[in-house]
C-alpha cells in the first residue's frame, strides 16, 4: 500500500507492506537511523518519536496508522545547523554514556517542553519513565532537560521569535552579567 | 526482529464504515485502536488477524461527556485524555488512580479506554475499574445499539460480549452523590502488568453509613467483584474493622496463581492489604464528596 506522512517537515511518499512498523519505515526506508530499535515490545523507549507532536513508541505503531500524520524523529531536533536546546543540554550536563536511549530521551523532553516550558524534577522523571537508561544516567538526563528549559530556544541571541523583544535572551544575558 | 504475520489494512471512516467493513472482511478481521495490546500479540503470533481495521480516524468515538448524571466516555478516548480530564478526577477519582499506573506516559498517548477493555487481558486495570464503577458499555453493531452491564461485559480472559462484527462506542459511568472511589496497585517497575491491584467504590447515605459498596481485584482470577465483602460493608458506618473483614474475604475469594510476578500467599496477602487501602481511601473520599 502507498503511504505519505510528513517526516521532519519533509512529505514523504512510499509504497510499503501494511505490517511494517513505523520504526523499521522510519530506519530502512527513509534511512533515518537516528531512531533507534531496541526491545521491540514497547517496553524501552529508545524508538520514540514525536507523531503530531506526541510522543509514541515507534515499534508498536504501524507505518499504515502514521498514514497523513506529522512525524518528527531526533534528526529533525536541529534546526539551520542550531542544536536544540535538548540536544545542548545533554552535552552540557553529560545526558548520554553510550547513546542508545538518547533519541528517545531527547523526543521525550521536546514533547514535555512545548507542553510545559518549567517541569520540575518529578515531571521530568514522570515524562522519561517510559524510557529505559541502562547506563543509569537518570540524574543527568534530568539534569539535562532542565538545563533546556532554563535556556530555550535563542536564549543566547535574543531571538526567541516566542517573546515580543527577546526579552528572555537578555534577561538572562543580564543574569549572567550581573 | 518481532514483525506481524502478514494482513492486509483499511482505515475505517466513521462507525458505520468499521461495521460494514467487520462485515465484508468477516471472522479472521480485527479492530485496531491505540495498537499497544493488539500489535504485541501480532508479532508473537498469538493473535493473526487477516484484516485490521483501523478506527483512529474515529474522533466521533474520542469524547468525555457529562451528561445528567452520567458520565459518557468515548471507547477511543485515550488514556491520556482520562487522565487528565477534571470531570473524570472530580467524579470517578479510581480512574485517575488506576490511569496513572497504566503503562507509561508515552504508551498512555496511544492506548484507548476502548482497547484495554475489549482486549479483557486478565490483568488489565480498567476492567476492574469499569466493574467496581459498575459501569455500562454500549455496544454498536449491524442491529443498532445495545447496552451491556459490565458484570455481563467480560467473558472470560481475552473475552468480551463484543461479537465479532459488532464496536464497543462508548462506557457509561453513573454519577452518585456522596460517593468515593479509590485504586491502587502494586507492580515489579514502572508500567508493567499489576502483581495484584485493587478497586473499590462505595457511596454513603446522608447520616454516613455506606449504602453501596464494590470491591474488585486485577491479576487474581476474580470474575468481576466480590458481593460477600461488600456486603459487609452495607448499612454500616465506614470503619477499620469492616475494611479488615472485607478485605479478608475479598482476598480468600481469589483465585492468584503461582508465577514469575510472586508467589500465591504474597499475591493474596496483597489483596489483602491492597484491598483495606482502597476502602479506606474510598470512604475518605465519600465523606469529602460534595453533595450531587
Amino acid at each position: 500500500m502507498q503511504i505519505s506522512m510528513t517526516v521532519n517537515g519533509d512529505k514523504v511518499t512510499r509504497e510499503v507492506e501494511p505490517r511494517v512498523l513505523l520504526v523499521h519505515f522510519i530506519r530502512e526506508n527513509l534511512g533515518l537511523t537516528g531512531t533507534h530499535w531496541g526491545c521491540d515490545t514497547s517496553n524501552c523507549g529508545t524508538c520514540v518519536v514525536l507523531m503530531d507532536g506526541q510522543p509514541v513508541k515507534s515499534c508498536t505503531v504501524l507505518a499504515a496508522m502514521a498514514d497523513g500524520h506529522d512525524i518528527r524523529t531526533v534528526e529533525g531536533l536541529a534546526a539551520g545547523g542550531t542544536l536544540d536546546p535538548v540536544q545542548q543540554g545533554f552535552m552540557e550536563e553529560h545526558g548520554l554514556q553510550c547513546g542508545f536511549c538518547t533519541p528517545g530521551m531527547m523526543l521525550s523532553a521536546r514533547a514535555l517542553l512545548d507542553r510545559n516550558p518549567h517541569p520540575d524534577d518529578t515531571e521530568i522523571r514522570q515524562a522519561i519513565s517510559g524510557q529505559i537508561c541502562r547506563c543509569t544516567g537518570y540524574a543527568t538526563i534530568v539534569r539535562s532537560v532542565q538545563w533546556a528549559a532554563a535556556h530555550p530556544p535563542g536564549w543566547d541571541t535574543g531571538a526567541d521569535a516566542e517573546t515580543d523583544d527577546g526579552a528572555a535572551g537578555g534577561a538572562i544575558a543580564e543574569e549572567v552579567t550581573a | 526482529m518481532q514483525i506481524p504475520a502478514p494482513f492486509d489494512y483499511e482505515r475505517a471512516s466513521d462507525v458505520a464504515n468499521a461495521l460494514a467493513l467487520l462485515e465484508r472482511h468477516g471472522p479472521e478481521s480485527r479492530i485496531i485502536a491505540g495498537g499497544h495490546s493488539l500489535l504485541p500479540m501480532m508479532k508473537l503470533r498469538l493473535a493473526r488477524p487477516e484484516w485490521l481495521i483501523d478506527i483512529n480516524d474515529l474522533t466521533e468515538l474520542e469524547f468525555i461527556r457529562r451528561e445528567g448524571d452520567q458520565l459518557r466516555v468515548g471507547a477511543l478516548t485515550r488514556h491520556t485524555a482520562l487522565l487528565e480530564s477534571a470531570d473524570v478526577a472530580g467524579l470517578f477519582p479510581i480512574i485517575r488512580d488506576a490511569e496513572q499506573v497504566i503503562a507509561d506516559p508515552v504508551v498512555r498517548n496511544r492506548g484507548t479506554i476502548g482497547g484495554s477493555l475489549c482486549q479483557a487481558d486478565p490483568a488489565e486495570d480498567l476492567s476492574t475499574v469499569c466493574d467496581v464503577l459498575r459501569a455500562q458499555a454500549v455496544i454498536r453493531g449491524p442491529d443498532g445499539e445495545r447496552m451491556v452491564a459490565m458484570s455481563d461485559f467480560h467473558r472470560g480472559p481475552y473475552e468480551t460480549a463484543v461479537a465479532q462484527n459488532e464496536l464497543l462506542y462508548e462506557v457509561r459511568f453513573t454519577i452518585r452523590p456522596r460517593s468515593g472511589s479509590a485504586y491502587e496497585k502494586v507492580e515489579r517497575r514502572v508500567g508493567d502488568w499489576a502483581i495484584v491491584a485493587a478497586g473499590a467504590a462505595v457511596g454513603l447515605s446522608s447520616d454516613g453509613t455506606v449504602e453501596e459498596a464494590a470491591i474488585g481485584l486485577t491479576a487474581v482470577g476474580l470474575d468481576g467483584t466480590v458481593p460477600e465483602a461488600e456486603a459487609v460493608l452495607r448499612g454500616q458506618q465506614p470503619h477499620e474493622d469492616l475494611f479488615v473483614e472485607a478485605a479478608r474475604i475479598a482476598a480468600a475469594a481469589c483465585h492468584p496463581v503461582d508465577d514469575q510476578r510472586g508467589p500465591v500467599d504474597y499475591k493474596r496477602h496483597l489483596a489483602d492489604e491492597l484491598t483495606r487501602r482502597v476502602l479506606r481511601r474510598a470512604c475518605a473520599r465519600a465523606a469529602g464528596a460534595q453533595e450531587g
